[in-house]
């Protein structure tokens, strides 16, 4: 088909470069030009001259091949170096069956079912995704996704303060929090006029006491995580609960969907919101892409923001699926929606739901026995270097840990990256390591690499 | 047209007839656990479904195949911007260099900062923007992000306190209005004039010294050209406030004209929409906002800069507004827009927008319904007219095609806002056209009957907000 070859008066096409991706013939252009009665292209803006581009913006057009090139030698400057870098972001490997079937048209590049009659099988997937993590959470409710943990978090205090009776204006959160996390949550807590403090852990675990002389009447959501940024698994959820309820507070819990399949279910230990990354399952590292997971008690359903699919049924009777309570979402009730979320991670929810059902509920509880144990196992090993102790925290860890190091950590971590290893530096003598399936075969190379560094 | 959807119909043990039953209908599994950990914090079983991987692979074929998707047909949904995919992108996505983690230090994340730092002049550009930052993961996490930057701007002028109004025309997109409240602000909603534009004698009325931002798409969402914006920004910024641009119709204006030039401080590129990343059933997408120079302190940390020597690396602006996304955002949705950008260069990218353009155009002129505002550019709002916008949306999935956004903007009765991008071949926009008319030809009566061509038949909506079963624990006759 020959492509268009535009006049080179018309300031709207380059003669050289047509879109790839736009499939008028220069005939079809004709015809439908002199249907809308137009001389040419550049009649149907209706930009004044004064606003109209005419610059460039020395962008050159490439061919496929060229693009794949150049970013492929781009990306190869990304040092080819083994993480064992995890702090609530991780590298599990994803099975070949997600991306088969993530990447079908059908799901990749269709949109958001307003139209539930044409768009069953999206709705049914992202269905069975919440109710995953419904199973996972043992909550009542679990929407179909926000950005990232962070943002969930964010959305989760807004949320709190929105079911409280009374109104209050303070938020808890751990000291151990990672410093991004509680950025995000800073700004959200911002606009609904929150702010956030921290308490305080002791070896690992919540320092109860420090929290109870914390938390009073004004406190409208207190937030654990277990796993801890630091790896460790916390031990007094429950009594953080009660704390929390005594005061009218919401007990918000930060997790993940593999340590859901072995620790107590969130609803068990009291918990009334869930937020975490279940990115962890269905996508690599991606650099730090993320799929927000959230999950509620009953009482909050009318205030959950983002999507929710439900069941219903057919004029013929039969079972079907369609987003529901939707007069909580912003496209309704615009400024006093429950969130501004619109566009979420829908193909994200879609793959991890992907990946959890091709484990099944004995491989995700696998993968999480593997994630106790193989922290522990490299933990002790660690600890066995002379100069090094390990883990810091007297817990139970889970997939990742802190390291105590005599010699500085920065001087540890740099001369690591040197020998091909990347791990976190903490505090002054700390470092944080990471252990999942993916990284697993290089710990003794890691062992060895610190035992050099810290002869 | 025979368009026919498929449809997966199962006979389950225990119930009637439905469609692919859910996975958990097939099977399940309860695990308990012999972990090294103590009892307390040990669940006591956990159950989800146990299927092999050859009905992991049937399960999720069938269900792709009870979704429409742009490669179907037409996708005409109206400021969502539905267009072809170019695969390629998919493949760059899936560079192995590409995974690594977020934490990782920028000496060893060259590659990834030189992606970023190249799209982030791309976008600015592209916008007639100083700077771009990458971070928010979402149009409307775009939005939220650039309010947050006019209130930094208005803390760092002392004025926080008393800008406390944000102004949307009644006709924006209602992220608009629910990011200006989550920013903290109060929102004043500016109603259309008979033309669907701003009204700017209303707006010079409902500016003042409270006023912190203007936020307006242009097009707008009638798809008709703010010929004013130099007045409306002198306006705005004469009373001292920000004039922020959704982004969500830059689609028609690609190398036209740049938000920039038109005097909007801030504005945010919905990327998934503008630049074809795939909308993956509703997301993810990515929101970068771009600002102009006296705002690039106030953006989020960290961004990227490139030093003397050549290399990348992150810094956080002195005045900061902090964090919008845990890591660096939607890093793979960034990396495809980098790649179909770079593919397209200048030349691709305006003949985006006049195709964009010409189709609408074309389309409407080949419709017989009222489509009471223009001129329009990518898209226009037509009226259902006494008949109701939904049932006409449902009548339309009878002819194989995908309805357009319906009864939104509320300035339009019945409204059918439609949008067929530049990749609609003109014999698509003629079936498009075709389906409107078969529509327009169909009583109500039978219309009330659509749509049959689906996977399922009419669904009531109301049952399902009036009796909510979220999860496959609240599915009657479910065996658990």
């Amino acid at each position: 088909m020959q492509r268009i070859q535009h006049d080179e008066t018309d300031l709207s096409h380059d003669p050289d470069e047509p879109s790839p991706f736009a499939p008028q013939t220069p005939e079809d252009v004709e015809a439908m030009l002199s249907a809308t009665g137009a001389d040419s292209v550049e009649e149907l803006f209706d930009v004044p001259e004064a606003v109209t581009f005419r610059g460039d913006f020395d962008i050159e057009a490439k061919s496929e091949y060229e693009v794949r090139s150049e970013i492929e030698g781009l990306l190869g400057r990304n040092a080819d170096r083994t993480e064992f870098l995890g702090r609530g972001h991780y590298d599990h490997y994803v099975p070949s069956v997600v991306d088969y079937l993530s990447l079908r048209s059908e799901f990749l590049t269709s949109y958001t079912q307003y139209q539930p009659e044409t768009s069953q099988g999206f709705l049914q997937a992202l269905f069975e995704f919440q109710s995953m993590i419904v199973e996972l959470t043992g909550l009542d409710v679990a929407n179909c996704s926000m950005y990232d943990a962070a943002t969930a978090l964010g959305e989760a205090a807004t949320l709190a303060a929105r079911v409280r009776e009374t109104s209050g204006s303070r938020v808890l959160v751990p000291e151990t929090i990672r410093s991004e996390r509680r950025s995000v949550l800073e700004n959200h807590a911002d606009g609904a006029e929150l702010t956030v403090e921290t308490y305080p852990l002791d070896a690992g675990n919540t320092d109860l006491e420090a929290l109870s002389g914390l938390i009073d009447e004004d406190v409208v959501m207190v937030y654990a995580e277990s796993p801890t940024a630091r790896g460790a698994i916390e031990e007094k959820l429950s009594a953080i609960a009660t704390l929390s309820d005594d005061h009218e507070a919401a007990f918000c819990l930060g997790s993940d969907p593999v340590a859901l399949a072995v620790l107590k279910e969130p609803a068990a230990v009291g918990a009334d919101i869930v937020i975490g990354d279940a990115s962890v399952l269905g996508l690599s590292a991606s650099y730090g892409m993320g799929l927000g997971l959230f999950a509620v008690k009953e009482a909050y359903l009318r205030q959950v923001p983002g999507r929710l699919v439900g069941t219903s049924e057919t004029a013929d009777g039969r079972r079907a699926y369609t987003l529901t309570l939707q007069t909580r979402e912003q496209h309704i009730r615009k400024e006093r929606a429950t969130s501004n979320i619109c566009t979420n991670q829908a193909w994200v929810a879609l793959r991890t739901a992907i990946h959890i059902a091709s484990l099944g509920a004995t491989g995700l509880a696998a993968l999480a026995e593997e994630s106790l144990t193989q922290a522990a196992e490299a933990a002790a090993r660690l600890d066995d270097v002379d100069g090094a102790s390990a883990p810091v925290d007297d817990r139970h860890h889970f997939r990742e840990f802190v390291a105590r190091t005599e010699r500085p950590a920065t001087e540890v971590v740099d001369e690591l990256a040197d020998r091909g290893f990347l791990v976190h530096e903490l505090g002054e003598f700390e470092i944080q390591v990471c252990v999942t399936e993916t990284n697993s075969d290089a710990v003794d190379d890691l062992v060895a690499a610190v035992r050099e560094v810290l002869v | 047209m025979n368009y026919r959807q498929a449809s997966w119909d199962r006979k389950t043990d225990n119930s009637e007839e439905v469609n692919e039953p859910l996975l958990s209908e097939k099977r399940t599994q309860t695990v308990t656990y012999d972990v090294d950990l103590p009892d307390e914090l040990v669940r006591d079983e956990l159950t989800l479904p146990e299927p092999a991987e050859p009905e992991v692979a049937s399960h999720y074929t069938r269900l792709s195949q009870m979704t429409y998707s742009v490669e179907h047909g037409p996708y005409p949904l109206g400021s969502c911007t539905m267009k072809y995919n170019p695969k390629f992108i998919e493949d760059v996505a899936a560079l192995e260099n590409g995974a690594i983690h977020p934490d990782r230090p920028d000496e060893y994340a060259q590659g990834t900062l030189a992606v970023l730092y190249g799209l982030q002049n791309y976008l600015a550009e592209i916008g007639g923007m100083e700077t771009a930052t990458l971070q928010p993961p979402a149009g409307a996490a775009g939005e939220f992000t650039g309010l947050l930057v006019a209130r930094a701007y208005h803390r760092s002028n002392g004025e926080d306190g008393e800008r406390r109004e944000v102004i949307v025309p009644s006709s924006a997109h209602g992220t608009n209005f629910a990011s200006a409240a989550m920013a903290g602000y109060d929102v004043v909603e500016l109603p259309s004039d008979e033309d669907g534009r701003v009204p700017v004698d209303a707006l010079e009325e409902a500016v003042y010294d409270s006023t912190a931002a203007l936020m307006l798409t242009n097009p707008n969402t009638v798809g008709v050209f703010e010929r004013d914006i130099e007045e409306i920004a002198e306006i705005v910024h004469d009373a001292g406030g920000l004039l922020y641009y959704d982004g969500a119709n830059l689609n028609a204006l690609l190398g036209r004209a740049r938000p920039g030039d038109m005097g909007f401080d801030i504005m945010h590129y919905n990327v998934h929409k503008t630049f074809a990343s795939p909308h993956g059933g509703g997301g993810p997408g990515a929101g970068p906002i771009g600002v102009v120079e006296e705002l690039t302190e106030f953006l989020p940390d960290p961004h990227v800069r490139e030093t003397e020597d050549g290399s990348f690396e992150f810094y956080e602006p002195a005045e900061s507004i902090g964090k919008v996304h845990g890591f660096h955002g939607n890093w793979l949705v960034l990396l495809k827009t980098y790649a179909y950008i770079s593919r397209l260069g200048d030349g691709g990218l305006k003949d985006t927008s006049a195709m964009a353009v010409l189709n609408a155009n074309y389309l409407a002129s080949q419709i017989d319904l009222d489509i009471p505002y223009g001129p329009f550019h990518h898209e226009f709002v037509a009226s259902a007219g006494d008949v109701d916008a939904a049932e006409f949306a449902k009548g339309m999935l009878d002819e194989g095609v995908h309805p357009p956004t319906t009864k939104w903007p509320e300035i339009v009765d019945e409204a059918l806002m439609t949008e067929p991008t530049e990749a609609l071949s003109k014999d698509q926009l003629d079936v498009l056209a075709a389906a409107f008319a078969a529509t327009d030809r169909k009583t109500t009566e039978e219309l009330s009957e659509t749509p049959t061509t689906t996977a399922a038949a009419r669904i009531d909506q109301l049952s399902a907000a009036r009796n909510p079963r979220l999860s496959w624990r609240d599915v009657e006759g479910h065996d658990e």
